[in-house]
């Protein structure tokens, strides 16, 4: 489906998927780390692409196109089916919502990966800060869309 | 062999992500409706990731340095700043409003949903933006 068209609304709770998933997660940012000495962050790894071409793009620009490889193997070997997903929102707070994840992951120095993992694994007050601000506005976010202005 | 390690851990990664789920915004933003659709399965991934990372940083930053690199390039900073707030409450109201963060919105790009193509476009401008008002040309952000 493309943008709310009601379906797919409710998603299941799916722990073990969950917990396999995390694993590959963690054995990822545990690889890149003892091989490259890098942190797994997202910000980090994309963020850099975007301005002048350097030396140690490379490997950033790899990881990404492993990212996607991963992504789409996964779907085929039937680990996730992708008509389940559906986006919340329209085009235009997609947008905005974009814009603003854009600024705040570069603003605050990571996201879910490099603060929210590899920061909080190697006990980093910042990252643990930074996690529970984020985790906090989120779910403040989500009460006010749904419960008190009422998007579904 | 540096290179081929990082496409290889990129590879887990995405698989990861989307094994657990974490690809599907409406997953994602269920996992913050605590008080609606909950759905816990983010706490469970997160968790197995943090517990997999912890241990395995334990292990692997024993070596004096990684295999194929000359040095861990451990985050540096220090403190809670002003930065590091804003940019965290920045960040949750864009992942609150559209259940993405950057590592699954990139991954999402492959099933060819526009929306993937429209939060990733933004972001990057997003990105470009603060990197140019915040942060030197060259600099990478400081934690991840």
């Amino acid at each position: 489906m493309n943008q709310l068209d009601g379906t797919n609304l409710v998603t299941a709770f799916t722990p073990l998927s969950g917990l396999s998933g995390g694993i590959l997660i963690g054995l990822s940012a545990v690889l890149l780390m003892g091989a490259l000495g890098r942190v797994a962050g997202i910000t980090g790894i994309f963020a850099p692409l975007l301005g002048r071409w350097r030396p140690d793009n490379a490997w950033r620009a790899l990881f990404l196109i492993g990212m996607l490889a991963g992504a789409i193997l996964t779907a085929l070997l039937g680990g996730f089916d992708s008509d389940s997903m559906a986006f919340p929102g329209n085009p235009l707070t997609t947008v905005v919502g974009g814009f603003l994840v854009g600024i705040g992951t570069v603003l605050g120095g990571g996201c879910t990966s490099g603060h929210g993992i590899c920061g909080i694994a190697r006990l980093s007050v910042r990252s643990m800060v930074s996690t529970a601000v984020f985790m906090f506005f989120a779910v403040a976010t989500v009460f006010m869309l749904r419960h008190v202005i009422g998007a579904s | 062999m540096d290179k081929l390690t990082a496409l290889f851990a990129g590879l887990l990664f995405g698989a990861g992500l989307t094994l657990s789920g974490m690809v599907n915004p409406m997953k994602v933003q269920n996992f913050m409706d605590i008080f609606g659709r909950w759905d816990p399965t983010l706490l469970f991934v997160m968790a197995a990731a943090l517990a997999v990372t912890y241990a395995g940083y334990q292990m692997v930053l024993k070596a004096p340095r990684p295999r194929f690199a000359l040095a861990f390039i451990i985050p540096s900073l220090q403190g809670i700043d002003e930065r590091l707030i804003g940019g965290a409450v920045v960040f949750g109201l864009g992942w609150g409003l559209t259940g993405f963060c950057p590592g699954p919105a990139i991954a999402s790009l492959v099933f060819g949903y526009w929306p993937s193509v429209w939060f990733v476009i933004a972001m990057a401008a997003g990105m470009a933006i603060a990197r140019h008002l915040f942060l030197g040309t060259d600099e990478s952000p400081s934690d991840g």
